[in-house]
């Protein structure tokens, strides 16, 4: 863990008397995983480098060679022609345009069409952006209920679009769960949809790096990557947009993509994303087999340790995320589950990070018929490709003596 | 000296910003927690909670950044809405004066967080109160609450309500340092809350209107204002609005016959009656307390002669003391004025904090009831 080193959790302890941890262990790759060297040093060269990837001269043509390359690499990972690849900030700004677009120019068409079909286990950037619609811009939010496995099934989407299909102005559903890794059955929705000719979207974060995503073949409108959670770095991501689907721009300005996404092309991070893309390609199936196994030892030891201790989401297997683990700790806080491991070194999740550091309990659990003590209670275990044997084992061995004493915490 | 695993409250001000940096500095394995207290946590997310607490909890971040010390936020929202807001609101309900500074300290922060850190593996809950913890022997603890050297920011009253026990848990690291040097030391060490103002208001409410925060969760109630004789001279839509010893906003059109100001003596819940009265009639020489905590000597057994101080950044009063069971029989050496039923009355030894009751009735040489 090389490029973790110089970053430990706490930067810069000029004062503190604390031992530094012996070696900080890192099961924390859902919310963001160490940028690849490879990909580091492409953006390391590329931020020396001038030009503005829409100037007509020799600069801006350099840089728009960097982009366009990049545009192509990631589109052939991807299932997607060059073009249907639309830059953007990450994936919050992509989940935006794609939902918030797609209903303003649904709606556009006929506006009859108000009803945005969502789960209600998706991730803030599309729940909250659903919630917004439905409060400014009269939206029906339609929230689809979901399975205690977390997924949906095509007859409950099939079901839901069959009360009113004429009045459905987008779907979006997560390729893959950000807290409990459970694994949607997209190409089969994504068919339900087009039956009803309705655009879908598909969150595909935390799903890229880990599993074979692919627009033509999942048949979705549009899908939601973003480099971060690849081996890239922060701040760039992408929203693959079939062709023919064409969203009312949230951002407006020069039209630099496809003319639904304006702003200046950050080169350096396009061409980083694409290095990062490009390597997880490599590492293909192999690494998602070898982090399953990594994985399903971790349930094990943490079974072993704590007997009672609960997996949230699909079990083991093709309806998981191969890196995810997630477990309710009966009778514990999961705040103080999380400040008990960070003070052993150890590097895990609550669910997904909220600003003021409020544990809430998880909205997705809540979803999936959980009760709030077993909400709160939980912790995210996530591997990636920095991950190795001695992380596992690290929390296997600490994680017994955490939960007791978490538990006597909350009595 | 011990390495203890400290726990540091930190508000997200200068003080408590300060109090983390020394314990640090002496040693100790220190972890920084600001304290979530809103009723509604949900709010984090939503924005509805005010932007000076979010602020707040940013400015305790950055401070346990520059330290150097892991931070983190902890809910104890349901807690305080429980033990504070809601003891506030009772206790006003029925005519008395609470300090939810006071129940803070005592349910909160030496309660819920101290019980919950101690749990956690932690040895100590470290505040930035203005107050000093003295070792003595022979007393609950070892350790006796004494007042800050700088008297104009002395938090001993509010800290006197915690047992010897709570006390041992304690860590005072301002205590001994005025408040420009606090703020001064906060300067050079770069915290940038060095020159952040005071906080002065209830932090739950946040605009300082107290009479409107009480209206809307007990409803107005109109009730007369009556002078000791029973004349009626006006009336208020809820007996919440006062405290003994007001003066200002008694919504009375005429003046007393005597034109000299009226005052308010007694508040009376049930009938919805406020008693006003000229100031000499708010003069109290005997006063009744309840629930005594004794941390700084063991409970008397006699009378004792002592000092008394009877509300938050009050005047001293020279007393005899006697507790007999769950009550302290308090006679002041001189009368006093404005003494309101659920404030605190601490004890003290010079500078020493020897215990603290709360006011449940009071009488005076005016005989006003």
């Amino acid at each position: 863990m090389s490029n973790f080193d110089s970053a430990g959790p706490d930067p810069a302890p000029v004062r503190n008397a604390r031992p530094a941890a012996v070696s900080p262990v890192y099961l924390d790759h859902a919310a963001t995983t160490p940028m690849l060297p490879e990909a580091l040093a492409a953006m390391t060269e590329e931020l020396g480098q001038l030009g503005n990837a829409s100037s007509l001269h020799f600069a801006g043509r350099r840089a728009r060679r960097v982009v366009e390359e990049s545009r192509e690499l990631i589109a052939e990972a991807y299932g997607a022609r060059p073009s249907e690849v639309v830059f953007t900030s990450g994936g919050t700004e992509a989940d935006n345009l794609a939902v918030k677009g797609l209903y303003w120019s649904r709606r556009a068409e006929d506006p009859g069409r108000h009803r945005v079909l969502a789960t209600a286990a998706e991730h803030h950037a599309v729940l909250d952006t659903v919630r917004w619609l439905a409060e400014h811009e009269g939206a029906e939010a339609d929230w689809l209920a979901v399975q205690p496995s977390g997924a949906l099934s095509p007859s409950g989407l099939a079901d839901a679009l069959a009360r009113h299909p004429a009045g459905v102005a987008v779907i979006s559903v997560m390729w893959a769960n950000n807290e409990v890794g459970t694994v949607q059955p997209v190409a089969e929705l994504a068919q339900v949809a087009a039956e009803y000719r309705v655009p879908f979207h598909s969150d595909a974060v935390q799903a890229a790096g880990q599993l074979p995503v692919s627009l033509a073949a999942s048949g979705a409108s549009a899908l939601t990557i973003t480099a971060h959670k690849i081996g890239g770095p922060v701040g760039i991501g992408a929203l693959l947009l079939a062709r023919g689907e064409q969203p009312v721009p949230v951002l407006h300005g020069g039209g630099q993509e496809r003319d639904v996404r304006s702003g200046t092309l950050d080169v350096p991070a396009i061409r980083a994303f694409a290095v990062a893309v490009q390597a997880a390609k490599e590492r293909g199936p192999d690494e998602a087999k070898r982090l399953a196994a990594l994985r399903d030892d971790l349930i094990a030891q943490v079974r072993a340790a704590v007997p009672d201790a609960i997996l949230n989401g699909a079990p083991p297997g093709p309806g998981r995320l191969p890196g995810n683990a997630h477990f309710s700790f009966p009778g514990c806080e999961g705040d103080a589950l999380l400040m008990l491991l960070d003070a052993r070194g150890i590097a895990c999740s609550t669910g997904s990070a909220c600003t003021a550091g409020v544990a809430q309990p998880s909205h997705v659990l809540l979803a999936m018929g959980a009760d709030e003590a077993r909400a709160r209670g939980s912790l995210r275990f996530s591997l990636g490709h920095s991950s190795e044997q001695s992380d596992v084992d690290a929390l296997g061995a600490v994680i017994g003596e955490v939960v007791e004493r978490a538990r006597r915490a909350a009595r | 000296m011990t390495t203890l695993r400290v726990l540091a409250a930190m508000s997200g001000g200068v003080d408590s910003a300060v109090a983390a940096a020394r314990a640090t500095e002496a040693g100790h394995e220190v972890t920084g927690v600001h304290l979530a207290l809103s009723s509604n946590p949900s709010s984090y997310r939503t924005g509805a909670r005010g932007c000076c607490t979010l602020e707040d909890a940013r400015d305790a971040r950055r401070a346990a950044d520059v330290i150097g010390i892991p931070f983190y936020v902890w809910d104890m929202a349901e807690r305080f809405r429980d033990d504070v807001v809601q003891d506030f609101v009772a206790e006003y309900a029925r005519g008395n004066t609470p300090n939810p500074c006071l129940r803070c300290n005592e349910k909160i922060k030496f309660a819920a967080v101290l019980d919950r850190a101690v749990a956690l593996g932690f040895d100590a809950v470290c505040t930035g109160h203005h107050a000093r913890l003295e070792q003595v022997g022979g007393v609950a603890g070892g350790r006796r609450l004494t007042r800050s050297v700088d008297p104009a920011k002395d938090q001993s009253y509010v800290l006197a309500v915690l047992s010897g026990v709570q006390l041992s848990r304690a860590m005072f690291p301002i205590g001994d340092s005025t408040k420009d040097l606090v703020r001064k030391e906060a300067a050079e060490r770069g915290l940038g809350v060095a020159t952040k103002p005071d906080s002065h208001d209830i932090c739950f409410i946040p605009d300082g209107n107290t009479r409107s925060f009480l209206r809307d969760r007990l409803g107005s109630a109109e009730g007369p204002i009556v002078e000791p004789d029973g004349t009626v001279v006006g009336s208020h839509d809820g007996t919440f609005g006062f405290t003994i010893g007001q003066r200002r906003g008694l919504g009375i059109d005429h003046p007393a016959a005597d034109g000299r100001p009226r005052f308010v003596l007694s508040i009376e819940p049930v009938s919805r009656t406020v008693t006003v009265g000229p100031a000499e009639a708010l003069d109290v020489t005997q006063i009744q307390a309840i629930r005594p905590v004794w941390s700084g000597c063991p409970a008397p057994g006699g009378p004792i002669d002592c000092l008394v101080q009877l509300r938050a950044h009050g005047e001293v009063h020279r007393a005899v003391c006697e507790p007999d069971g769950d009550v302290v029989q308090v006679s002041l050496r001189e009368p006093a004025r404005g003494i309101a039923p659920g404030q605190a009355a601490v004890f003290y030894d010079g500078d020493a904090v020897l215990g603290s009751a709360t006011i449940a009735r009071q009488s005076g040489v005016a005989a006003t009831r």
